[in-house]
């Protein structure tokens, strides 16, 4: 018997590529965000209600990830905002690979603010870097309060939760202090937004936190 | 379920290190995982067995070792352990803490079963 030893990283070929994403990034000045959540929490909706309520202040471009069909660049190119789809086939999140062969087909001059849409799933995403400035999570109230408690490496890495359906609180079993409460647990540095993008409540107090981060330079490398 | 494109990085970390004249020599993989990173033990296992069944790491096994997570306290100066990953001194609870492990995955070392050279 003989025993090599090696002491790697699992993901290091993810985290060098995501490394080099991020220089892409830094050197055309643009702030990128991850979003991440569980299918149908409303991330699409959220980046809608963000590109247009942020229209006239930021130049944003969008990567879409899904493991089938590009329904939701179909939603962000009515607005305007420059897209990519990436289909994954199968695949259950973003790597740092996709998100360089999207970067080849969409052009950053001038972009200030990226968001990348990843695939919903409140696990896989977690452990790959995508060169991202920051994660976004996103719960919905109809997921119920425990969601942080029983995914939290979603969690751990955000820099912010989005509490997202709250019109829909009085209908839900979902308590909104557990939620908040169980989110700050597994990180207590979490900025929380509560919001609707039916009613719209809430939007604006993201937005201006959002535009904040992309103008101030604390995420700059 | 992403643990096998964990086990095909687990491959393509192996075939680095090791001669491919040895491949078929490799029979343990030693893993670290730690108890918030995000993967199921077996379902890696289950991963690596099929993505190898037919290759030259047909002998290969994969052995896993469970890290706790474990935080720093830097108000009252305590480590301490708990397994649902809570950012929080399991002592004071205080939250100003410093993760000191838990969320590794990493590979240790190669067991092959006769003398091979390292590249």
């Amino acid at each position: 018997m003989s025993i090599i030893t090696v002491e790697r990283k699992v993901l290091e070929k993810n985290d060098e590529l995501a490394a080099r994403n991020r220089e892409v990034f830094l050197s055309h000045g643009v702030f990128v965000v991850n979003m991440v959540s569980s299918p149908g929490s409303g991330k699409t909706s959220i980046l809608e209600r963000t590109l247009e309520y942020l229209k006239d202040s930021l130049r944003a471009a969008v990567i879409e990830g899904d493991v089938q069909t590009d329904l939701d660049a179909q939603r962000v190119t009515k607005l305007g905002v420059p897209v990519v789809q990436i289909i994954t086939n199968g695949g259950c999140h973003l790597e740092a690979n996709l998100i360089q062969d999207a970067l080849g087909t969409i052009n950053l001059k001038g972009i200030q603010l990226l968001i990348i849409e990843n695939v919903g799933n409140l696990v896989c995403p977690a452990n790959y870097d995508l060169g991202e400035n920051m994660k976004i999570v996103v719960a919905s109230t109809t997921e119920g309060d425990d969601k942080p408690l029983k995914y939290p490496g979603m969690f751990r890495n955000a820099s912010a939760l989005i509490i997202n359906k709250i019109d829909l609180l009085p209908y839900v079993n979902c308590h909104l202090e557990d939620l908040k409460s169980n989110a700050l647990r597994i990180n207590p540095k979490l900025n929380v937004f509560e919001t609707s993008c039916t009613t719209k409540q809430g939007i604006a107090e993201w937005c201006t936190w959002l535009k904040e981060q992309v103008t101030s330079k604390k995420y700059k490398v | 379920m992403h643990e096998l494109s964990i086990a095909q990085n687990i491959v393509e970390i192996i075939q680095q290190r090791i001669p491919e004249s040895e491949w078929k020599q490799v029979v343990t993989v030693r893993i670290k995982i730690g108890s918030v990173a995000g993967i199921v033990p077996d379902s890696l296992k289950f991963s690596f067995q099929a993505i190898t069944a037919e290759s030259a790491f047909c002998n290969a096994q994969l052995s896993t070792e469970h890290v706790p997570f474990c935080v720093h306290c830097r108000t009252c100066n305590t480590n301490t352990e708990n397994e649902d990953g809570f950012a929080m001194c399991g002592e004071c609870e205080s939250t100003d803490i410093q993760v000191l492990s838990g969320t590794e995955l990493h590979v240790v070392e190669i067991e092959l079963e006769e003398t091979a050279q390292v590249v």
